[in-house]
């Protein structure tokens, strides 16, 4: 093992994705002195940097910016807010710009310069590159374990693992910014194999909660070999392996193309033919999206002529909305010193009960990191260098029970059969999800009880942990939201239900709470 | 998933074990050691970093092929489609723009071909 690094700083900023980049560029144009630590390596880790972000956005036109606002909260059916969307819509015209010193935008077509939607790898890449200017001190493979709180339960940095150095770290932090992702449960989803849900189980360890938990579910069609962006597959017919034609719903339909897939691919496997694709599509592809076109060249397949199996990937809390509660215009959590942005942050505030995917998300990643990175700057406080922190990791740390090893793996695929299981995840319905919340809970319960390890094997088992907590959120509250809204269906109550009109706060670890949002009853 | 490393082109600069998110490498004599293919998630990032196209990442993200598949043919090709080694204002990602336009264009001719069927 390595000597144990220790390091003090204003802002500590988990994560390594498009948000986390955000929320240390801003804190650090605060005036503060800021750490980032990634799991992975900032600018090909995360969902953002194998994705091609396309971010809200919509022209400074008060009318323009009213209508748009207004179409997004239909969609949100009741449950977001419209101050918020005002907020990302400006914060993300202001500054997705500003990356123009290390990112190649291109043309609008139009003798202008497009902006809106960027290709990930050149995204993170330019990020990356922003943030060293503003002098953040970027720790690649350096995963966060658990965060550390003060005599005053305030959250005053995090302890982790440097991978590469196989040694202990710990960061003292004045505000600490949860940025860390959502949580894809090893779906293998493009991009997302680091995506293991920490910050929900680091900010519910310190007493945070989470919201729009149930609104986690989304799926994505690959070829079956790989998950990889979904621009081909729009306007695909889809067949049996006798070649009979399946009647699959437009993607216009949502949730009912992904049934009627769902349910052909629990039959058998199901073939993309992709021959009526709009004929500008395959010539530019590989400029486009290289990495869609590689995946078939290499598989030897020429995806406009040729038939071949697909599946759908499942994305969690990823293109959900689902993640730790905001308290107010600032990202703060519940917990003092905590502040959370991007996919581990609740997307609810803006998404409502839709899905964050296609323009919301990115617009959120980019605002809510920026507002956390300000405000956590602002709030930061020096920390004492002798001052006394607790460690607040529980499961796979501190077991409550002898340690004994678990089967690390036979969990986890079972957790994400939990989460992503066609006939459970598309067709949501009481007997089920009550049968996935008693494992789970099991699972849970387990891992809690016996899982221990140290140094680096404590980061695959505090994923396990992170993944298990996950799931049991979204589950609870699917079963909870007893009627169907938004993204999440219930084939048991396919109606919208007028009591339900509010959001779901979850948390709690041991026990999973549930409660309504009360603050938003008393405000509707 | 990651299939090989080429002993004649690598440098041996381990930008790809700095760069691989999973930490698939560790940095070894001639060229990194594939220590991990387990932990690849096929993301392809790590051919993209490496400045002389050494490496070759499979299509099955679930396997690694046997026999390793003919790198050749495929060199440095995803480096090239990205535009990396051009200058900032190239144009490289002129045509992105058409990405939503294209997908929604997707989505226009399934509905039609539903009212039509
Ligand atoms: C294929 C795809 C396409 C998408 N397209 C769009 C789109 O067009 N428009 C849109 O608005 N949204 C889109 N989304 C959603 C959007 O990409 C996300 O909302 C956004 O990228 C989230 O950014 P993030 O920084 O929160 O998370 P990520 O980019 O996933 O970053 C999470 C980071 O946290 C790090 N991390 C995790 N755990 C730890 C730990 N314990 N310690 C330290 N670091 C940790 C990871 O290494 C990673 O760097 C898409 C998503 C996918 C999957
Ligand atoms: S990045 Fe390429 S050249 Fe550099 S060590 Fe890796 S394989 Fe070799
Ligand atoms: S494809 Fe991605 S995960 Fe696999 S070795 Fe390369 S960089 Fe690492």
């Amino acid at each position: 093992m390595g000597e144990p690094i220790r390091l003090a700083c204003d802002v500590l900023v988990i994560g390594g994705g498009m948000a986390a980049a955000w929320a240390a560029i801003a804190a650090a144009e605060a005036g503060a002195h800021v750490a980032m630590v990634d799991k992975g390596y900032c600018g090909t880790s995360g969902v953002t940097a194998t994705g091609g972000p396309n971010h809200w956005w919509v022209p400074e036109d008060p009318a323009l910016r009213a209508q748009a606002i207004a179409r997004q909260s239909s969609k949100a059916q009741g449950l977001a807010d419209e101050a918020w969307m005002e907020q990302i819509l400006a914060l993300t015209f202001r500054h997705l710009p500003t990356l123009a010193p290390w990112y190649p935008f291109g043309s609008d077509g139009a003798g202008g310069i497009y902006h809106s939607g960027v290709r990930g790898p050149e995204y993170m890449r330019a990020l990356r590159s922003f943030a060293l200017a503003r002098g953040v001190t970027i720790l690649d493979h350096h995963p966060a374990l658990e965060l550390l709180a003060d005599r005053e339960a305030r959250v005053s940095g995090a302890r982790g693992h440097a991978l590469r150095h196989d040694a202990p770290w710990d960061i003292r932090a004045g505000a600490t910014i949860l940025a860390t992702g959502g949580c894809a449960f090893r779906s293998g989803l493009i991009g997302s194999a680091l995506n293991t849900g920490d910050g929900y189980l680091m900010g519910a360890e310190a007493g945070a909660e989470l919201s729009g938990m149930e609104f986690s579910i989304a799926f994505s069609l690959s070829p079956a070999w790989a998950s990889t962006r979904t621009l081909p597959f729009t306007a695909a017919r889809f067949f049996d392996e006798a070649g009979h034609e399946i009647d699959v719903p437009s993607p216009r339909a949502g949730h009912a193309h992904h049934q009627a897939l769902g349910r052909a691919m629990l039959a058998g496997p199901v073939y993309a033919d992709l021959s009526e694709a709009p004929a500008a599509l395959p010539p530019i592809l590989h400029r486009i999206q290289p990495l869609t076109t590689a995946s078939f060249a290499r598989a030897g397949i020429d995806p406009f002529r040729q038939r071949f199996p697909v599946r759908l990937f499942g994305e969690g809390t990823i293109r959900g909305t689902g993640g730790l509660r905001i308290l107010d215009q600032e990202c703060r959590t519940s917990v003092a010193g905590l502040f959370a942005a991007g996919d581990a942050a609740t997307r609810e505030l803006v998404a409502g009960a839709a899905s964050g995917g296609g323009a919301v998300n990115s617009a959120w990643a980019l605002s809510s990191g920026r507002i956390a990175g300000e405000a956590a700057a602002r709030e930061a406080r020096p920390i004492r260098p002798d001052s006394a922190l607790t460690g607040l990791g529980r499961a796979g740390l501190h077991p409550t029970a002898e340690a004994r090893a678990l089967d690390q793996r036979g969990l986890a695929a079972s957790i994400e059969s939990h989460m992503h299981h066609y006939d459970r995840a598309l067709f949501r319905r009481r007997a089920s999800l009550s049968a996935s919340l008693d494992t789970l809970g099991c699972h849970w319960d387990f891992i809690a009880a016996h899982g221990q390890a140290t140094g680096a094997a404590a980061l695959p088992l505090r994923e396990l942990a992170a993944m298990a907590a996950t799931a049991r959120w979204c589950t609870a509250a699917a079963l909870a939201r007893d009627e169907t809204r938004g993204v999440h269906v219930r084939i048991d109550a396919p109606d919208l239900a007028p009591s339900r009109g509010h959001r779901l706060i979850v948390g709690g670890l041991d026990t999973v709470r549930l409660r309504p949002d009360v603050l938003l009853e008393d405000a509707a | 998933m990651i299939e090989v490393i080429r002993e004649d082109l690598c440098t041996s600069c381990n930008r790809c074990v700095e760069v691989c998110p999973t930490l698939v490498f560790d940095e070894g004599g001639k060229t990194p050691l594939i220590a991990r293919p387990d932990a690849c998630q096929t993301c392809y990032l790590c051919e993209l970093y490496c400045p002389t196209g050494a490496i070759h990442v499979g299509h099955d993200q679930f396997a690694r092929q046997s026999p390793a598949p003919d790198h050749s043919l495929h060199a440095s090709l995803i480096a090239a489609d990205h535009g990396w080694a051009a200058p900032l204002d190239a144009g490289q990602l002129d045509d992105y723009r058409l990405l939503g336009p294209l997908l929604n264009e997707g989505v226009e001719i399934a509905a039609r071909r539903q009212i039509k069927g």
